[in-house]
């Protein structure tokens, strides 16, 4: 987390220095002028100024999504769990409270487990995400899904992927050495179901087993 | 969420000429500022983006320890110069947030985050912070996370931060550059108390760019502890924290430093404390007659007189613990 690499993912200057809006208005307006005065009315009734400007507004990014390079186009305002969710068809990652308090929508970045839900698609652009989807190899599931499946970790579910990516985060940080070690650093994670218990016993078999997480 | 545009300048020269447009907002993790946008708490027009600059580094230098403002929480938390320098910085931002949230948030974000008052995150509610004139809801509401010190009549809402806490006590500095160079502002003089002015949270300008923060080298290493308060063990803000570091000798008290959280709209320092406790011995007897100096022109509310007796029994209790009598 500590390298200083300068992020070069997005070469189009005009989008990052916030000047292409304005170019985009100051074409269009230019292409509107050479038109005739009526075509220039219906555009402006129709807002279609507006419009185009919206559709270049957009950014373009690449990530790479459980090792899969995408190539997308997101507007500013779009955080990477709704990118993930209604862009890329991933709904493994769950949208709880879309404020940060849950947990249900943790996915990794760069191998740091992260809330998608306040993090906008613009700001990890060439970065390597890592979904719930992304944890299985093939049809082997990976041992921290094992776990959970074991140890009954959920009732109802729907934290489970957030639950399982923390999971398998808090391993790997070296933060699962003990029973309250695990509840402190799984509480990032809330199950309104309660499955805590076994979600603990899930993770101390994993780490206990030593497998490569 | 309102759409915006999105920028990430390349320099820090860069950055400082676009932040110093009306309706623009510097992003670093968004932990915060994601969220308040969300809740159309509120909405910039224009987001720059800053993770890109090279603010990232701890390093210890002739007189302190250098943390950069992009350096992030998790990150210094675990960091073996702050664990072996500044345990009270680690313990504080450990009791932070969640592990992902940590993973996110900056230094500097973490020093510019708002506070959590209900009020002034619900947009249907009357808040002199987010909206100057419209009144406090929490002055006469449920103002049980509230302030028990430094209020005014505008304002009486707390700052959430654990860190800043600890670097309050710990007599760190904040480096700031903006157009006319750098500047570099003690803590405790950051932030700022409401006033009739709760809007403004601190006394960063507008076209300042917070670059990082400095502590001086102590002696409080062996003898620190932040100890947090909250209504449930974990991933909750404090109803009360205290972060306290004693420099012992032979079980007399040299010096002593001492803050606390959650009971007022800047980080607490408590001055008069400390200086009661110099030259005292290490006992239970003496943390309880720095407490009580501590709760010195304390005013609680309608929901909060609990936190009078808390903030007091949990000086006592983090400065047991910081010198080692639990």
């Amino acid at each position: 987390m500590d390298k200083e690499t300068p992020d070069n993912e997005i070469e189009d200057k005009g989008i990052l220095d916030g000047t292409r809006r304005d170019f985009l208005k100051q074409s269009t307006l230019l292409t509107a002028i050479a038109l005739t005065p009526s075509t220039v009315v219906k555009a402006a009734q129709n807002g279609w100024d507006e419009k185009i400007a919206a559709v270049y507004e957009k950014v373009p990014i690449t990530m790479d999504v459980n090792g899969v390079k995408h190539q997308l186009a997101v507007e500013p305002r779009a955080t990477l769990l709704d990118i993930l969710r209604e862009q890329m068809d991933l709904t493994g990652t769950k949208k709880g409270c879309d404020h940060g308090q849950c947990g249900a929508c943790t996915v990794h970045v760069d191998g740091c487990r992260i809330n998608s839900c306040l993090t906008l698609g613009v700001m990890v652009s060439g970065k390597k995400i890592t979904t719930i989807e992304g944890l299985a190899k093939g049809d082997q599931l990976h041992p921290m899904q094992e776990a959970f499946l074991k140890h009954d970790g959920f009732q109802c579910g729907y934290c489970t992927p957030g639950q399982i990516m923390s999971a398998v985060a808090c391993i790997r940080e070296g933060h699962a050495n003990s029973e309250m070690e695990i509840r402190e650093y799984m509480s990032g994670n809330i199950c309104r179901c309660g499955a805590y218990p076994n979600i603990v016993n899930a993770i101390q078999e994993v780490k206990d087993g030593g497998q490569a997480v | 969420m309102k759409q915006f545009q999105y920028m990430r300048p390349s320099t820090q020269q860069a950055v400082l000429e676009a932040i110093n447009k009306p309706g623009t907002k510097i992003i670093a993790g968004g932990t915060n500022l994601v969220d308040l946008m969300k809740r159309g708490v509120t909405a910039p027009d224009k987001l720059v983006d800053i993770n890109h600059l090279p603010l990232k580094s701890i390093a210890a230098t002739k007189t302190g320890l250098h943390i950069g403002a992009l350096a992030l929480n998790s990150t210094v938390s675990e960091n073996s110069l702050v664990m072996q320098k500044q345990p009270l910085l680690s313990m504080a931002l450990k009791a932070g947030a969640s592990p992902q949230l940590r993973n996110m948030a900056t230094v500097g974000g973490n020093m510019m985050q708002r506070t959590r008052c209900t009020y002034f995150y619900d947009i249907t509610m009357p808040c002199n912070k987010r909206e100057p004139g419209s009144g406090c809801g929490a002055l006469e509401g449920y103002n049980r996370m509230h302030s028990i010190f430094g209020a005014s009549p505008q304002c009486i809402a707390v700052h959430p931060s654990d860190m800043c806490v600890s670097l309050a006590a710990l007599d760190a500095v904040v480096i700031v550059s903006g157009h006319k160079g750098e500047r570099r502002i003690p803590f405790t003089e950051f932030h700022r108390l409401p006033g009739d002015h709760p809007e403004m949270d601190n006394h960063l300008a507008k076209d300042e760019l917070i670059t990082g923060v400095e502590i001086p080298d102590n002696n409080f290493a062996k003898n620190s502890y932040y100890l947090k308060v909250r209504d449930r063990q974990s991933y909750a803000f404090a109803l009360v924290s205290v972060a306290a570091a004693l420099d012992i000798d032979n079980g007399t008290i040299k010096q002593a430093r001492l803050a606390m959280g959650g009971v007022a709209h800047k980080p607490w320092r408590l001055i008069d404390a400390e200086k009661a406790l110099i030259g005292k011995s290490v006992s239970e007897e003496s943390f309880k007659q720095a407490a009580e100096i501590a709760m010195q022109g304390a005013k609680a509310y309608e929901y909060n007189s609990f936190k009078l007796k808390l903030a007091p029994a949990t000086i006592t209790e983090a400065l047991k613990h910081a010198s080692g009598l639990v």
